[in-house]
């Protein structure tokens, strides 16, 4: 990047206005809404990761940015111009296609200058920047091979190379990653993070996989049945989901339906039938009625040998239930187990391998105490 | 590796099916219509000589060995009536290819972008003329292209022409002719192809700055090289060695080499001149095949 682009690049960061305003879009397939009256605002920069289960509409929301769909009402703004109807061909937006859509019969240098040469650069300028390309995604030296004669991890540089070379306002990626293997992956999640910030480009990535999503995405948009549930960062995502939907897309959780007791001093209590009374932080957001489900991530529920006397007087309210361990899950870092509580409920819980004695760890049909503090607690609506 | 071996599973005895065939159906054949092409003409049955009669002996056989030449091979090089017949078929060969070509093409690249089920009912409309004899065809374009045919009173009514066109026993029906009864050999290759090519590619090069018609010629055109070439030469090749339609529709002015062939063959009983022919058509029909197989080889060892 030169110094001019960047000085471009700082400006259009400064501004306030975002860089993509998708303004209550729809698009209809025959009856049914992929997308139904969906907004959301990218800033500059951003790395933006659209997450959903299969049919959720974000492939179809993507291919719409892309150029690729129409939609049937709704406007999408770029720098506060409206492109809905702007074909692909036009548009500063650059996408990277699932399986890469490398042009079989071109070389990785042909397929890299295709929209260079398509912009009407000067030979020399499409030259340069080729190589450049080609030193950024690590693939120099196989400027003339073909697409087949390169490896799944190669072909996929090639392709963000090929999407990158034009410098679009926006890149769109569509599961870049799902061609490759779990090892690549991570390696590969990684160099498109430092990539990304090194350009201070806009991305979108459209995943089904939530730890990607995590790991890459500075703000997460889950969608589902055509709508955005929530947009957080990764961390509210998780530890502040808005609806027990989201609670249950993401991540692991136990779930305890009762009915709220009793509220006051930033403590509120739930009965329920399963687990019997549970205090938890009174939640920041509104509840609509009084039958309520109380959720409670598996690795802060905290167990010990059933033997031990519970500390006395404990201040926090902290939740303390018996039971008897049903289950265990050795998974290498960390240990799953499921308590069956002899109020009924089954809890999932996680525990940390800390040490690598197994004297701490915990046996089928043992008795234990599951404890976890109210403010680990999240109170959503049934 | 035995021989035992070899022939040890169903799946390989079935691999020595199609060269039992070759050896079976072309190349004994070939090998009697080689030797009559080396022969000379005689009044009788079989009407050439050498005739090669095993019971007679190995020294009768060794004199009729002796007896071929390559007498026939020049008559065809040295008369231009030869060398112009096979000229006119490789000209005419090659442009009722190229007509296909362009015809065929645009049909085959709408046949590839139907919806999904439309595309086999358009399959199926391609395909439906062979329902039909090819020689009831050719007669019904003879009944639409003669002096009073359909052809010429829709011209006539149209206002197009003041008096009945010519069009029987010219070029111009017997190309009508060619490309009519070939055009499904060049769509189905074609849109085999065609209908391959992954839609994310275009919508890739379109995602790369490229309009429509860039598209095409980058993209679609070279991604369906292998159905143009499979195409040109299912046509090309028959119609080299085409006989009926250029005999039925074409004027008699210059034949075509299978016309030739016919003539000598039944007219002049000169079988082992018309033999000559048939070699001849042969060893030029094979050159485009190879150069075709040496193509595809370079494309396939360019990837690897």
């Amino acid at each position: 990047m030169t110094d001019e682009e960047r000085r471009d690049f700082e400006a259009t960061a400064q501004a306030d206005k975002p860089l993509l305003q998708v303004d209550a879009v729809v698009r209809r397939f025959g009856e049914v809404s992929a997308v139904d009256h969906l907004s959301l605002d990218i800033r500059t920069g951003e790395f933006f990761a659209l997450l959903g289960p299969s049919g959720c509409g974000k492939t179809t929301l993507l291919r719409m940015l892309g150029g690729f769909e129409t939609p049937d009402g709704g406007r999408i703004l770029l720098d506060g111009q409206d492109i809905s109807g702007v074909p692909p061909h036009r548009r500063p937006v650059n996408m990277m296609f699932q399986n890469y859509a490398l042009f079989p019969h071109l070389s990785v240098r042909d397929n890299i200058a295709f929209g260079l040469r398509r912009a009407g650069l000067p030979r020399a300028g499409i030259e340069a920047r080729v190589t450049e390309m080609l030193a950024l995604v690590s693939l120099d030296g196989m400027e003339k091979r073909k697409p087949e004669q390169l490896s799944g991890g190669q072909r996929q540089r090639v392709a963000l190379a090929r999407a990158l070379a034009r410098r679009p306002r926006l890149l769109l990626l569509d599961e870049p990653m799902a061609a490759l293997d779990k090892k690549l992956r991570e390696n590969t999640q990684a160099e498109l993070m430092r990539l990304q910030r090194r350009l201070g480009m806009t991305f979108i990535i459209v995943t089904h996989d939530q730890e990607e999503a995590m790991m890459m995405a500075d703000r997460i948009g889950v969608m589902n049945a055509g709508r955005l549930q929530q947009v957080a960062t990764p961390r509210q995502l998780y530890e502040a989901p808005n609806s027990r939907w989201i609670a249950e897309f993401v991540g692991g959780i136990n779930i305890i339906d009762g009915a709220v007791e009793s509220s006051g001093r930033g403590r509120m209590s739930v009965a329920t039938q399963s687990a019997g009374p549970v205090t938890v932080a009174t939640p920041l957001q509104a509840l609509t009625t009084d039958q309520v489900c109380v959720a409670i991530r598996p690795e802060k529920v905290r167990l010990s040998s059933g033997e031990a006397a519970p500390d006395a007087g404990d201040a926090a309210g902290t939740n303390r239930m018996e039971g008897v361990i049903a289950g265990v899950s050795y998974l290498g870092g960390q240990t799953r187990y499921q308590v069956r509580l002899d109020r009924g409920a089954l809890l999932h819980a996680s525990v940390a391998n800390t040490v690598r004695r197994e004297a701490e760890a915990f046996e089928t049909a043992q008795r234990v105490v599951a404890c976890f503090a109210p403010d680990d607690c999240m109170v959503l609506d049934r | 590796m035995s021989g035992r071996r070899l022939f040890a599973t169903p799946a390989r005895r079935a691999a020595v099916a199609p060269f039992l065939w070759m050896l079976l159906f072309f190349l004994l054949p070939f090998g009697f219509v080689l030797k009559i092409s080396l022969s000379h003409a005689v009044m009788a049955q079989p009407p050439y000589l050498p005739v090669f009669d095993p019971a007679e002996g190995i020294a009768a056989l060794k004199a009729a060995i002796a007896a071929l030449s390559l007498d026939n091979f020049r008559l065809l090089a040295s008369d231009h009536f030869y060398v112009l017949s096979y000229l006119r078929s490789v000209v005419v060969a090659l442009v009722s290819t190229s007509i296909l070509l362009a015809i065929g093409y645009p049909i085959a690249y709408g046949m590839s972008r139907l919806p999904a089920r439309w595309q086999p009912i358009a399959m199926i409309l391609v395909i439906v003329p062979f329902w039909t004899s090819f020689l009831v065809r050719v007669y019904a374009w003879i009944n639409i292209l003669q002096h009073d045919g359909i052809l010429n009173n829709v011209l006539m009514a149209l206002r197009l022409v003041s008096a009945p066109v010519v069009w029987l026993s010219t070029d111009a029906a017997m190309y009508i002719g060619l490309v009519y009864s070939y055009l499904p050999f060049m769509i189905l290759p074609l849109y085999a192809t065609l209908a391959k090519i992954d839609p994310a590619l275009l919508e890739a090069s379109a995602d790369l700055g490229g309009s429509r018609l860039t598209t095409f010629w980058l993209v679609t055109v070279p991604l369906s090289l292998p159905g143009i070439g499979a195409g040109a030469l299912l046509c090309f090749i028959p119609i080299v060695g085409e006989f009926v339609i250029p005999d039925l529709l074409a004027g008699s002015a210059s034949p075509m080499i299978g016309q030739t062939l016919w003539l000598e063959f039944f007219n002049n009983h000169d079988w082992p001149v018309a033999s000559a022919i048939a070699v001849v058509l042969l060893v030029l029909l094979l050159a485009p095949l190879l150069v075709y197989e040496r193509v595809q080889r370079r494309r396939l060892e360019g990837t690897r």
